[in-house]
C-alpha cells in the first residue's frame, strides 16, 4: 500500500519519504508543466503588449463611461487581493490553531499569495492613467513639501498592499529556509551552490530552531490581523464614499469572506492539477480537499447571507437611490453579471454540504472555476454597477470593457501563472519541515516518553 | 575553511536515544552542544531545557517602534502643511490608526526576522561538524571536548544508542 498522510494522525511516511518525494518534484518537469508555462508567458505577453498599449495612447483604450471611471482594473485589483487572502488563512491563521490539514497545501498557498499580491500591485498602477508617476503615491519629500493625504482610504490601501506584499513575502521565505536546506543536502553540481547559497547556513542546530519557531510563530501572530486589515481597507476604498451600493458597514467583514472563498476557489484551481503534474498525490490528499472544501462552504455561506443582507438593507433603508442600484443590479443592463455572481457564489458553494461532492476532485475542480468566475464578476458588479447609477438619472451610464480592458485581465492570469510554476519548479511546493513535524520519529522504546 | 572544532559527533535514527544522550551529556557536564534535526523536536527541547528566545523583545520593539512612526509621520506630515480636507481636524486620529496598524506590523514582521538572524549568529556553528543526514531523517548531536576526552564521550554515545559515532578535531 502506498504511504500517504490521508490517515493522519497516524501517518506511515518516514522522514526520509518526504524528502525524497518532495526533491523529486524539482527534478526534470514533465511536458504539461511546460506546456502550461509557455502559456502562462504567451498570455503575459498579452497583457505586456496591451500595457505598451495604454503607455502609448493612455486610458481612452480601455472601456471607461461616464459616470464609471473605475472598471476593470479596479475589479482585477480586487479580485487579485483577495486571492493572496486565503494563502495567509492557511499558513498563519490555521498555524495558530495548529491546523493538522495545512501542512500538504500551505507552502503552494502561500506562493499564490505573494503572487497574487504582486499582481494585484501593477493594478493601481495601470489605473491611474500616467504610470510613469506612480511614485507620488508614496510620502516623499517633493518640491513643494506635500505630503499625500493620509485621511484618505487609497493611500491606506498603498500602506496596507505594501506592508501585506513584504510580510507574506517574509513569512513565505522564513517558511523555505530549512527546506532549502534539505534540498541542498539531496543536489549535486551546480543546484547545491544555488541551494546552500540560498539556505543561508541553515543546519537545523537547535540554536537556531529555537529562535526560528518562536520567530514564526510571531509572524504568524502578526499576519493574522494584517490579512484580516488588509481586504478591510481595499473594501473602505469603497464604503468610505456615499455613493449607492458602497456605502454599508458590513463592507469589512463581507469582503474578508469573499476574500478568503475565492482565494481558496484559487487554491482549488491551482493545486488540483499541480499535485498530479509534480507526482505528489499521496502527501495532498482528499483528507486536504475536504478541508479546504469545508473553509470554502463556510466562507461562500458568509458571502451567501451578506449578499442577502446587502439587498435586505437596500430595501430595508427606504434610500431610492440604494434601492435602485440594487433594483438595477438584479434586473438592470448588466443583469447577466449580478446573478453570475450570485449563482457561482452564493449558490454553487451550497453544493460542498455533499462529502462526495467535498471529494470528488474532478467536481470540486469544476466549482472552483465557478468561483474564480464568481468572484471576479463580484467585484465588477460591486464597482460598476454601483457607479452606473449614481444619484441623477440623467448622469447614469454603462461601461463595457474593451480589448484593452480583456487583454491586461487576461496578461495578469499569465503573469501570476508564470511565476508560480517557476516557483513550483525550483522551490518545494510542500512544507518538508512542517511535515516532518506531524510525523512522529522512530523510537526504540514502544510509547516511551 | 573553519578549522574543526575538537569533539563527539553521534548520529541518532531513534528519537528517545538522542533525548537519553542528551539528557546524560548534560548531567555529565556537557553544556555546549550541538543538536541537528530536520524539523523542531519538542522532546528534544525538553530535553535541552533553553530559556524561551528573545525573539519576542526584537517583536515587541520593532512593533512599538512601527506604530510610533506611522502616527508620527502622519500627523506630522498633516501640520507641515496643514490643509483641511473633508471637513476633518488637520491631525485625525481614527484615520491615521490604519497606518499606525500597517506599520505597527510591517516594523514588528522586519524586526522579528532580523531577531531570527542576529540571535541564531550569535552562537557560531563553525568548527562544529554537520552531516547532509541531519537535514534528512537523522538526529545528530555533537559534543564539544578535548581530545583526552573523546574517548569517553564517543563509549558514552555508543551504549546510550548512536547509529554512528564519529570523532573531529585535532
Amino acid at each position: 500500500m502506498t504511504a500517504t498522510l490521508h490517515d493522519h494522525p497516524h501517518p506511515n511516511m518516514t522522514h526520509a519519504d518526504v524528502t525524497r518525494d518532495v526533491v523529486a518534484t524539482l527534478q526534470t518537469p514533465s511536458r504539461g508543466y511546460y506546456l502550461a508555462l509557455f502559456s502562462a508567458i504567451g498570455l503575459f505577453l498579452v497583457g505586456a503588449v496591451t500595457f505598451l498599449a495604454l503607455l502609448k495612447d493612455g486610458l481612452g483604450l480601455a472601456g471607461y463611461t461616464p459616470p464609471v471611471f473605475w472598471s476593470v482594473y479596479i475589479t482585477t485589483f480586487v479580485f487579485w487581493v483577495g486571492i493572496g487572502h486565503a494563502g495567509t488563512l492557511i499558513s498563519a491563521i490555521l498555524f495558530l490553531f495548529r491546523s493538522p490539514w495545512r501542512t500538504a497545501v500551505y507552502r503552494s498557498t502561500e506562493a499564490m499569495t505573494v503572487f497574487a499580491v504582486m499582481t494585484a500591485g501593477l493594478f493601481p498602477i495601470i489605473h491611474i492613467g500616467r504610470q510613469w508617476i506612480f511614485y507620488w503615491l508614496l510620502p516623499y519629500p517633493n518640491q513643494r513639501w506635500l505630503w499625500p493625504n493620509f485621511k484618505s482610504p487609497l493611500i491606506w490601501d498603498v500602506f496596507a498592499i505594501s506592508t501585506y506584499l513584504t510580510v507574506s513575502t517574509t513569512f513565505l521565505v522564513v517558511g523555505l529556509v530549512p527546506d532549502i536546506a534539505a534540498v541542498r543536502d539531496k543536489m549535486t553540481g551546480w543546484r547545491k551552490k544555488l541551494y546552500s547559497a540560498l539556505s543561508i547556513g541553515w543546519t537545523g542546530a537547535d540554536s537556531q530552531w529555537r529562535h526560528y519557531s518562536r520567530g514564526y510563530l510571531y509572524l504568524a501572530a502578526l499576519a493574522t490581523p494584517l490579512v484580516l486589515s488588509v481586504h478591510s481597507v481595499v473594501s473602505w476604498d469603497f464604503a468610505m464614499s456615499i455613493i449607492p451600493g458602497w456605502h454599508g458597514t458590513i463592507f469589512a467583514p463581507y469582503f474578508v469572506a469573499g476574500a478568503i472563498y475565492s482565494g481558496i476557489g484559487m487554491v482549488l484551481t491551482l493545486v488540483i492539477p499541480l499535485r498530479k503534474v509534480l507526482k505528489i498525490e499521496h502527501m495532498i490528499t482528499e483528507y486536504h480537499f475536504d478541508n479546504l472544501a469545508k473553509l470554502t462552504l463556510l466562507t461562500g455561506s458568509i458571502l451567501f447571507y451578506a449578499y442577502a443582507m446587502e439587498y435586505f438593507v437596500g430595501w430595508y433603508s427606504s434610500n431610492i437611490f440604494e434601492q435602485t442600484t440594487f433594483w438595477r443590479r438584479a434586473f438592470g443592463p448588466q443583469w447577466w453579471s449580478g446573478w453570475t455572481m450570485i449563482i457561482c457564489n452564493a449558490f454553487v458553494s451550497q453544493l460542498l454540504w455533499f462529502k462526495k461532492i467535498r471529494t470528488n476532485l474532478t467536481s470540486l475542480f469544476v466549482i472552483s472555476i465557478f468561483i474564480n468566475i464568481g468572484m471576479w464578476f463580484e467585484r465588477y458588479v460591486i464597482i460598476t454597477s454601483s457607479l452606473a447609477n449614481d444619484f441623477l438619472p440623467f448622469a447614469w451610464g454603462q461601461m463595457n470593457p474593451t480589448w484593452a480592458d480583456w487583454g491586461i485581465l487576461v496578461g495578469s492570469f499569465g503573469w501570476f501563472g508564470m511565476y508560480f510554476l517557476l516557483f513550483a519548479r525550483t522551490f518545494p511546493v510542500v512544507a518538508i519541515q512542517e511535515i516532518k513535524e506531524m510525523i512522529p520519529m522512530p523510537r526504540r522504546k514502544k510509547g516511551a516518553h | 575553511m573553519a578549522k574543526m572544532m575538537s569533539g563527539v559527533l553521534g548520529a541518532f535514527k531513534y528519537e528517545d536515544a538522542a533525548v537519553d544522550a542528551i539528557k546524560g551529556l548534560k548531567a555529565k557536564g556537557f553544556k555546549d552542544l550541538t543538536v541537528y534535526s530536520a524539523a523542531p523536536n519538542h522532546h528534544l527541547e525538553e530535553a535541552l531545557d533553553q530559556p524561551v528566545s528573545w525573539v519576542r523583545a526584537f517583536t515587541l520593539i520593532g512593533g512599538l517602534t512601527g506604530c510610533a512612526a506611522g502616527f508620527g509621520m502622519t500627523l506630522w506630515m498633516s501640520y507641515d502643511w496643514p490643509l483641511m480636507v473633508g471637513g476633518k481636524p488637520i491631525g485625525a486620529i481614527p484615520p491615521y490608526v490604519v497606518l499606525g496598524f500597517e506599520l505597527t506590523i510591517l516594523y514588528g514582521a522586519l524586526s522579528t526576522v532580523a531577531g531570527v538572524i542576529i540571535l541564531s549568529a550569535m552562537k557560531s556553528l563553525k568548527g562544529r561538524p554537520f552531516k547532509p543526514e541531519f537535514s534528512d531523517d537523522t538526529i545528530g548531536i555533537f559534543v564539544p571536548c578535548p581530545p583526552e576526552q573523546r574517548g569517553t564521550v564517543r563509549k558514552f554515545l555508543e551504549d546510550v544508542g548512536s547509529d554512528e559515532v564519529s570523532e573531529h578535531g585535532a
